[in-house]
This record gives C-alpha cells, structure tokens and sequence, in this order.
C-alpha cells in the first residue's frame, strides 16, 4: 500500500487545495522562500530558549534534544474535528467502563466479549485493584488516542494511551511559538484555543477528589524527578497548573492519609497526578527497589483517602492485545457502532494469524504487545530481506508477544524545509480529559510529523517532528 | 511550601553567595601574595587563605604543600574540594533544576547561562599546574557577574512569598558567614591600636580583607581616613549600613525570618535565635570586643549562626 497514493490533508489528487488549507496554501504560495526560512530559523531560536529547558534535563548535550518543529500548521475543518471529537469521546468512555467493569463484575468477560487470559493473566492487570471502585468510576482522567487519517472520512485509531501519555506541553508551546511566529496567517483563521487545557485538567482533578465537594482539594504532581524524560513537562504542568510538583521522598502516609512535606508541616493531599508508572508508586506494594514511590501509598489509595490519576491498573485498557477488541468493547458497553475505527489487526497468537503474518511480513507492520516509541517493531514495505528474515525468526519463537497490522497509508501534509515545501506523514494525538462530569476535548492536540522524506515512523525518537494542530471554523470571515 | 523546595532555595543561594566570596578571596590573595616581605608578604598567604575558605583540612589530605597554583585550582576547579567555585555553581544549578517551578525564568536562565560557561573555563583553565592569569581573572569577574545577575534576577523578578524569603536568608546566612571566617583568619593582624605592633606593614593585609568583601572604598566613605585595623573590624562586624557586615546581615536574618513567621502564624526557635544574636550585635562596642578578645568573639558568632542554619532546618527544611 505505501505505493505513493496517500491522502494529502492540502492537495487533492486533482491538484486542488481543500477547502480548510485555502488560506494556509495562499500564505505558502505567496511567502519568499526567504520569509519561510527566516520563520524557520526564528522558530528554532524560540525553541532553543524554551529549549533550554527542555533540553538540560536529559543528556549532556543540550541542542540534541530538541524536537524539530516545523511551521507549516496542520489544519482540520470544525466539522472534522466535531466527527473525530465525538468518536474520541465514545472510545474514552467505554475504556472507563471496561476498567471498571474488569476490576469489577466483569461482565464483559462473562458474556465472551474478550477471553479471559487475555485480561486476567495480563502483566498490566492489577489484582490489588479488583473488587474496588474509584471516585466517579472514572479511571483514566487523562488520556492520549493516537489518530490516523487515511482518506478524507476515515480516522483510524492507532493506539490508546491510558497511563500517563506525554506531548501536551508540545501541544501548548506549539501554540504559542506559532501565534508569535506567523500573527498575519492567525489573523486569517479564527482557531480554537488550546490554552485552557491547565484549567481544564487542574477541574478534571479535583471533580475526583474522594472527599466530599466544599473543601477545596489540595492536589499535586508527582514526578520520577529530573532525571526523568519528561521533567520538562511535568514542571511546565505543575507550573501552568499552580500545584506542587513533588518527588516521592515529598509525600508520606500516615494512618492511610497522604500528607506532603511542607514548610508548615505535614499538609493533606487529595489527589495526585502522577507521572510515574503502576510499579514505582509504593515500594511496598509493587517494586520493592523503588525509590520513587511513597510507601504507603497504595494503602492510602485502597482505603480511598487519595485518588490517583490516572488509577493504578489502566495499563490493561491500553494493551496492545486489548486494543484488538476495542470494537467490540464499544458495542458491548454503550450499544453504539464505534465512530473511530481500529486498525484491522492480526493477533499472531492465533495461529492461523500467525501463518498468515509469516506469509505476507513484506506487507506488513508487526508490533511487540509490549514495545512502544516505535522500537521492536518491522515496517514490512521498507525493510530488507535480511530484516524481513530475522524478524520471522523472532515472531515464530515468541508469536503471542506480537500483533500485526496492515501497512496504513499515513495521511500527509505539507512542512518547510530548506530544500522547499514538500508532503510529510503525520498523526495526532488529541488529549482526553475524564472527570465527575463527563469527557471533553481539547480542540487540537499533538501532531507528530516524519520529516524523512516517505517515512512513516513519526516518533521523535526516530526522526520525528511537531507541528501545530489547529481547529478552524468551516466557514472563515472575509480575509 | 514544600519543604525540599525552601531547602533547595535556600541552599542555591548559599551556593552562589559562597561562590562569589571565593573569586574575592583569590583575586585578594593573589594581589597579597605578590607584596615584598617588607610590606607584609609574609609566604604564608595561600595558607591562610584556604583556611577561610574552609579547606585547609581538605587540600591537606591531598597535597604536601601550599602552593599558589595548587591553592586557586582547588579552591576554583576541584571537583574533590566540595566547595570550589565550579561545585558550588554546579550544586547551585543541580538545585535550581530541582526546584525550577519556583524560580523564575530569569533566575534560571542566569543559573544554567553560568553552568554552559564554566564548562568552557574548565577547559581552559581547568588543568592542574599552570596558571593562565589574564583568563583566571576573566573567570573570577565571571564569577562575580554572574552572582550579581542571579542577585539582581531574583530581587527584581521574585515573588515577595515564601520563596523568596528562603532563598533571601540562606545568601544571609552564608554570607555573614564568610565575613566572621575571613576576620577571624585574619585576626591577628587586626590587633587594636592599643597594641600597636606591626605598624603599617598591615596595612596591606587589612586592605585585602576589605577588598575581598568588596568593601574598601566602603570603608573611605564611612571613615573618611587612612585604614585602621579596629574600625575594619567595626565595619564588617558592627555597623549596619555596611552590607557585608555581621549587623547588616542579622538585620537581614531577622527581618525574612519574621516575614516568614508572620505568613506561617508561628514563631519558632529560628526567629528567637537570629533575635538573639542580632540584639548581642546592636549592644556590642569594637572596643568591648577587641578587650574580650576578637577571637573568642567570632568563634562564637560563628557557632551561633551554625546553630541558626540547624533552627531553620528543624522548622522549615526537613520535616
């Protein structure tokens, strides 16, 4: 399929630009190269003072870590973004219910929905969690559904991220950087603001706080520290968010309450938004060799003195295996045709799957269950024979640890580049929010481009870019 | 506010302000050290030096001799010197990336602006044996500058809330620290006049104390006269407009420890300590001093004010 035929979210195939890229396309055609490269390195400059900071908490070299940005804004039409809001809306809720319902009666199971091993002998499923509820039944407060766009009716979703999705902090910076960087091309659009995503999550939190509404609950951030990847964004967040960013050694549990070290002394903590994976959070419970956690803390959360976000035990509802039901999940719980597609996916476990998968891998991208960052996995159209060879190899010994999918035919749009403007693949991932009172979007998200020329890996480990995403109105006023 | 976030403010400050007072006391010593014995150079000078700077004990364990270039790389490059200029702005830096929610952009970027450069001094200036004096003085003005551009980031962008008032008093406390430190190095050379011994071959070892707590042309203002020893042990110990001295700095102590009480509704052990000590600093005369003996008197400054960093440790640091 990657046979140079992808949809181009700015030109169709007969040369015309669509309707919402107009202004975008007449900007481009317009603008000097000069200008363009001009904003290029202007964006880089702005990217390098923020990036600073993004930078000095990872490796020893600073400029290494900055993400390339291109400045070229990926755009959707309102009515896009109603249709893709809506299906985002349904998915989230139903991986609520199905948390719910799988630490709960698990009815889903019972009824044959999904097999049993499946959930039940899952590494991301946690007993501790069985047989409790959580404030609101809500277990993923924050998520991050990877989308792709393969036509122009067609969003597939990619994966679900039900832990602790990263990127909005590129979500939010982006924004800004472009609104200081191309003012004339904003003044064209009228493009739904992203900048209240702080106060949105910050209301999303505290609507799950276990204790009763009227006291206004104390709520923080809890980071790995910074050493961690994304301590950058975890104190942007806590920042933007005006909550405290703490560290484990922060927090202590006494008598199943949760207090965080102050200057006044111990003070409550309601809930807590932690960045930190299920098996660092007390050294109690789960890891004993991590200094990260509090100990204690799963003790205080199963009494339901403190919530977490997201709960401990949602890495089930984004497994890679699990993903393959989503469908059906969706019908099972709200009775509704899923609105978002899944990529067509082969359990290689299965093996009929399996012989299938050996037999057409050339066409092929095969995922390990566990991998993520876009490692550990084949892209079938652009590996080597020897590639191709040694991964069967791997696949035939292990085939439960592997699902595959067909090669998608990624969406493209356009992005700036010294050599000229040229189509790149791209995906998004919109950031969900769940609280007391329902779900809600943030009109945008995290668009990731492939800046290599055909490719398809847009992970910014492996060469890969941002851009802004911005939401139009359909109907523009007079430019 | 979380406790680790006033103890890493606290100790960012002390950092750089411990920073800034060795690149004063190298630049001093060296212009010391290059005096005939017949002004005053008396051989021992590096000696001495490390000694307030704390890390005569230190250096021992790792040279035979004091040596000039031995003396400035381990006071400014060491990294197994826990406070030479490049570990203390290192371990500045280390807090700041801990706590960079409650500075501001400007106080970081100054920071870690500092951090980027040393790394080009090290590899400069960073190898042991030599000394390259025209770029050893770059880097102390280095030094200096980027204290003062932290300083003057925090006073002109900071938040007049907890934060501030932490990291205010850990550059107090460190400061009037090395104040009571170089006196009390040098205190037998501010012998009273009473005692009149040396005659004006001091003079030079008290203009070097006051340069190296930027404080000489202070002293031509205030005194409007030659350099006398006892009035330079009044200046860096009693008067309050000098912002060096042990009064100025108490007067500083108490004020950030009452705003931080009156914010915290509580009085504790630190506020009634630092009243304490600055009130035995209002009442004191240089004369009552130099007649009970300089150094017993800041011997016991010094443990005082150890014992003020312990008090606000206890009651806001470590919970």
């Amino acid at each position: 399929m990657a046979n140079g035929r992808f949809f181009d979210e700015m030109k169709r195939p007969d040369g015309l630009t669509r309707a919402v890229y107009e202004r975008v396309n007449r900007w481009l055609e317009s603008a000097p190269p000069e200008l363009l490269a001009s904003r290029r390195s202007q964006a880089e400059l702005m990217f390098r003072r923020i990036g600073i900071t993004f930078a000095v908490y990872g490796e020893k070299d600073a400029s290494e870590r900055l993400i390339p940005f291109d400045i070229i804004p990926r755009v959707l039409g309102r009515s896009e973004w109603t249709r893709l809001e809506a299906g985002l809306v349904q998915r989230v809720k139903a991986l609520n219910l199905f948390l719910a319902d799988v630490y709960g009666a698990g009815e889903v199971i019972r009824a044959g929905v999904i097999p049993s091993d499946i959930v039940y002998r899952n590494p991301h499923f946690r007993p501790e969690m069985s047989g409790r509820r959580v404030p609101h039944d809500v277990y993923v407060q924050i998520s991050g559904i990877d989308i792709v766009r393969i036509d122009e009716d067609d969003f597939y979703v990619l994966e679900d991220n039900a832990r602790t999705p990263s990127g909005v902090s590129y979500m939010l910076e982006n924004r800004e950087v472009m609104m200081r960087l191309v003012p004339e091309l904003f003044a064209e659009h009228r493009v739904a603001p992203v900048e209240n995503y702080p106060d949105a999550l910050l209301a999303c939190l505290k609507s799950v706080s276990p204790r009763p509404a009227g006291n206004d609950p104390t709520t923080v951030l809890l980071t790995p520290g910074q050493f961690n990847s994304a301590y950058y964004e975890h104190s942007f967040l806590a920042d933007k968010l005006g909550i405290e960013l703490v560290e484990g050694r922060d927090l202590l549990v006494r008598d199943d309450i949760v207090y965080m070290r102050t200057t006044q002394g111990p003070q409550r903590v309601d809930v807590i938004y932690r960045r930190i994976d299920d098996e660092y959070l007390d050294p109690l419970a789960f890891r004993p060799d991590s200094a990260l956690g509090v100990p204690g803390l799963m003790s205080a959360y199963l009494a339901g003195n403190v919530t977490l976000a997201n709960a401990v035990g949602t890495g089930i509802a984004d497994d890679k295996a699990v993903y393959t039901y989503m469908p059906e999940i969706i019908r099972f719980y709200l009775g509704e045709e899923p609105l978002l597609k899944n990529v067509p996916t082969w359990r290689c476990r299965d093996p009929e799957s399996l012989k299938y998968v050996l037999d057409h891998l050339p066409e092929l991208v095969v995922k390990e269950v566990n991998g993520s960052g876009g490692y550990g996995m084949l892209v079938g159209p652009h590996a080597t024979r020897a590639e191709i060879d040694s991964f069967a190899d791997k696949l035939k010994h292990d085939p439960a640890g592997f699902i595959a999918q067909p090669t998608l035919s990624l969406s493209t749009c356009p992005a700036s580049f010294e050599s000229g403007i040229g189509p790149r693949h791209v995906d998004l991932r919109p950031f969900v929010l769940s609280g007391a009172d329902g779900v809600r979007v943030i009109p945008g998200g995290l668009t990731r481009v492939a800046l290599k020329e055909g490719s398809l890996v847009v992970n910014s480990s492996q060469g890969g870019g941002t851009k802004d995403t911005w939401v139009i109105d359909d109907e523009q006023g007079p430019a | 506010m979380l406790s680790r976030t006033a103890d890493n403010l606290f100790w960012l400050a002390r950092y750089m302000e411990r920073a800034d007072f060795l690149a004063r006391l190298i630049e001093a010593t060296q212009r010391l050290s290059t005096l005939p014995t017949a002004y005053g150079g008396t051989g021992s000078e590096w000696e001495s030096t490390l000694n307030a700077a704390g890390a005569l004990e230190t250096y021992e364990l790792a040279f035979d001799k004091v040596t000039e270039g031995d003396a400035i790389h381990f006071l400014a490059f060491d990294s197994k010197n826990p406070s030479s200029i490049r570990n203390c702005i290192e371990l500045a830096r280390t807090n700041a990336r801990a706590v960079r929610t409650a500075l501001t952009i400007e106080m970081w970027q100054s920071i870690n602006t500092a951090w980027l450069e040393l790394k080009r001094f090290e590899t400069s200036l960073g190898a042991k044996g030599t000394i390259d004096r025209v770029e050893l003085s770059r880097f102390l003005d280095f030094v200096k500058k980027t204290s003062l551009d932290f300083d003057g980031s925090a006073n002109r962008t900071m938040l007049r809330n907890d934060a501030y008032w932490f990291s205010r008093l850990g550059l107090y406390v460190e400061r009037v620290d090395t104040t009571a430190r170089i006196l009390d190095v040098k205190y037998h050379v501010l012998l009273p006049e009473t005692e009149a011994v040396g005659g004006t071959i001091d003079y030079f070892q008290w203009t070097a104390i006051l340069r190296a707590v930027s404080a000489l042309t202070a002293y031509h203002w205030v005194y409007k006269g030659g350099v006398k020893p006892w009035l330079v042990a009044d200046l860096l110990i009693l008067r309050p407009e000098m912002p060096r001295s042990l009064h100025f700095c108490y007067d500083n102590i108490v004020r950030l420890l009452d705003a931080i009480a009156r914010a915290y509704g509580r009085q504790g052990p630190s506020q009634r300590h630092a009243r304490s000590v600055l009130s035995r600093l209002e009442n004191a005369s240089i004369k009552e001093i130099f007649e009970t003996g300089l150094h017993e008197f800041l011997t016991g400054f010094i443990e005082d004010n150890d014992r003020l960093g312990s008090n606000i440790a206890e009651q806001y640091l470590i919970d």
